[in-house]
């Protein structure tokens, strides 16, 4: 490589992107072979993925107006049976039907949950790591006082002061995780210019830009992305905790948390309603945790004991 | 010793400003209008204006938010507007029901957490081990409430053990605190085995053993207690967690706690009670933080050194 930056400047480009183009290739590749080889990685993403398209190809098998909202008072409470897999509720509305589309919102407000808490902890992270001093103290003890406050109590005022629509809870929720996703960006980040190979490449006469988009992210995403999983499984229990207690999604829309509000009540006769949606949440959160858990270890095996 | 507890002390005013000021400003920012909140729909304009210049509400924020915290200073935290009882009074009815929750999962999460971790250590690889890390797994991935509902059913509904709503024997507790403590609990087996498995390969393990240590005090006394210091600051940042489950526990459970009075507060957008009722809940996470800061000296006598050191160095200059 250093051979490559003597060369003159035609050739210098061509092979240094070569080299690059190889490497990024094989390591990506280097995790998933080890990723592949976790048994319980992998179970967790088979998982993962199969109710990914139960739940997107719902529209294909499944009736939302009719099955998931229509009430039908006529067939209240009707046991599991062949034609209502998962029974029916107080309302006559067939809970297979809304596990399926409660399975939806869930996802979309994690996932979405995500895309908030992780521009915004890049940002602030990566700025905290990189221009360390006044920058970095400034910005960590900010995000000190936003952890003083324990996370769902977080998402709890800012839902009570936003109104509890579905925009609204993604933002709360994306709000009240910021402080971990930048604790997590810029402690992967520091971890990464300390390394040799940035000293090296500063050294050869690399670019700010280049060393960032090339050696420092690519080098960071792992423990980011670890932290993603896990941040996409709490968020999904923390909906559900939300329209638990009457602050997230509300009727008649389905989702898990306010399913299980309402099965509390019916809870000595029909516990059968309360079970569904918990395993929904269960299986989506586990199958999460234990991609997470492999990714973590197939990006950095020394971790693994 | 006390005068890092004090400058610790010193150092929890600036996090209770800074979630004083987010929490009142979020509330304070958003729309509605307290004077109606109170007076109802049916007033006279005159009446609203008056009220809320009574209220000082046409100041400006900054100027309102500074009147808060002097005012809260004072033990003044304002009045509920719905129930018009001062927010303080109905705080301190309601926080030691909460507190007594989140103590009593903590407890639990840590009289059972540590020796299961440190066993699935021990017994890397086995049954044993598979089990305790399966137990954690599902208990990360159960809602806390969810878990409570399956509680009741199985131990109030169908075995009729114990009672499923209400505060009113110690018997009340058991269910809200075991559900409560899932998460702690989970995170607590996993943080034990990890350390205690990194402690177990060092060299003073090998030694204690190679002296014929008793296998019991080499793991107790040994390497117990070198990994405790991970497994403590987890106990401290999950108070936090336990708090805010608790919170949503209550409403499964029917404790008149703060979660509860928080709950109802918000629908009823009763802003004075929510804001101290999240800062409370704040201010005590971060005195649990300092509490446990504090046992880690007790616990790890390299910190104590380090501190006696500067202290000493100090003392010499």
């Amino acid at each position: 490589m250093t051979n490559a930056k003597v060369n003159a400047p035609g050739e210098k480009s061509n092979v240094s992107v070569k080299i690059h183009q190889f490497k990024k290739k094989s390591q990506f590749k280097a995790v998933w072979m080890r990723f592949k080889k976790n048994r319980l990685g992998m179970f967790g993403l088979i998982v993962f993925l199969l109710m990914i398209t139960v739940v997107l190809g719902a529209d294909l098998y499944l009736d939302y107006e009719n099955q998931a909202i229509a009430q039908q008072l006529s067939v209240r409470f009707k046991p599991p049976s062949a034609e209502h897999l998962l029974g029916t509720d107080q309302f006559g509305r067939d809970v297979f039907a809304r596990v399926v589309y409660g399975g939806r919102i869930s996802m979309f407000v994690g996932m979405a949950t995500i895309v908030v808490s992780l521009t915004a902890g890049a940002i602030i992270g990566s700025c905290a790591a990189y221009y360390g001093g006044k920058v970095d103290n400034i910005l960590m003890r900010i995000m000190d006082v936003f952890l003083a406050i324990p996370n769902i109590l977080m998402a709890i005022t800012l839902v009570a002061a936003l109104g509890s629509s579905i925009f609204n809870l993604i933002l709360a929720m994306g709000i009240s995780q910021i402080p971990r996703m930048s604790r997590i960006v810029r402690s992967s980040v520091l971890s990464v210019i300390g390394q040799e190979y940035i000293e090296a490449a500063k050294a050869c006469g690399t670019g700010d830009v280049r060393i960032i988009f090339r050696h420092i992210l690519p080098n960071a995403m792992g423990p980011i992305l670890v932290q993603v999983t896990q941040t996409v499984a709490r968020s999904i229990i923390t909906i559900s905790s939300l329209s638990f207690i009457g602050l997230g999604i509300s009727e008649p829309t389905p989702e898990w948390g306010s399913m299980l509000s309402e099965a509390k009540s019916q809870l000595r006769y029909y516990p059968y309603l309360a079970v569904a949606p918990g395993i929904a949440i269960v299986m989506t959160v586990m199958s999460l945790t234990l991609v997470g858990d492999g990714l973590r270890d197939a990006l950095d095996p020394r971790l693994k004991n | 010793m006390v005068k890092y507890i004090i400058k610790r002390l010193f150092l929890i005013i600036p996090v209770i400003l800074g979630v004083s000021f987010i929490i009142f400003s979020i509330m304070n920012l958003t729309p509605g209008d307290p004077a109606i909140m109170i007076l109802g729909e049916g007033a006279k304009p005159e009446q609203y204006a008056a009220l809320r210049e009574q209220m000082g509400l046409n100041d400006p924020f900054f100027i309102r938010y500074l009147r808060y915290v002097l005012d809260a200073v004072k033990g003044d935290f304002g009045k509920s507007y719905r129930t018009n009882i001062p927010v303080l009074q109905e705080i301190a009815t309601r926080l030691p029901y909460t507190l007594k929750l989140a103590v009593s999962s903590e407890l639990i999460a840590i009289f059972f957490g540590l020796p299961i971790g440190v066993l699935s250590a021990v017994k890397q690889y086995t049954k044993t081990d598979n089990i305790a890390l399966g137990t954690s797994l599902l208990l990360t991935s159960m809602p806390s409430f969810w878990f409570a509902m399956m509680l009741i059913l199985l131990f109030s509904l169908k075995l009729r053990l114990l009672p499923s709503l209400g505060i009113d024997t110690w018997k009340h507790y058991i269910l809200p605190a075991i559900a409560t403590s899932s998460s702690t609990l989970a995170s607590l087996i996993r943080m034990t085995r990890s350390t205690m498995l990194e402690v177990i390969r060092q060299d003073y393990i090998r030694t204690a053993r190679a002296k014929g240590a008793p296998e019991r005090k080499v793991v107790f006394g040994h390497a117990l207690r070198n990994a405790l210091l991970p497994v403590v600051t987890i106990i401290g940042v999950n108070f936090g967690i336990s708090l805010g489950g608790a919170i949503v526990i209550e409403q499964v459970f029917a404790i008149p706690g703060l979660g509860q009075l928080m709950v109802n507060s918000i629908r009823a957008k009763d802003t004075p009670m929510v804001v101290a009722a999240v800062l409370f809940a704040a201010i005590i996470a971060s005195i649990i933080n300092l509490i446990v800061d504090i046992f880690y000296t007790y616990i790890d006598p390299r910190l104590k050194s380090q501190y006696t050191t500067i202290k000493a160095k100090k003392v010499t200059s």
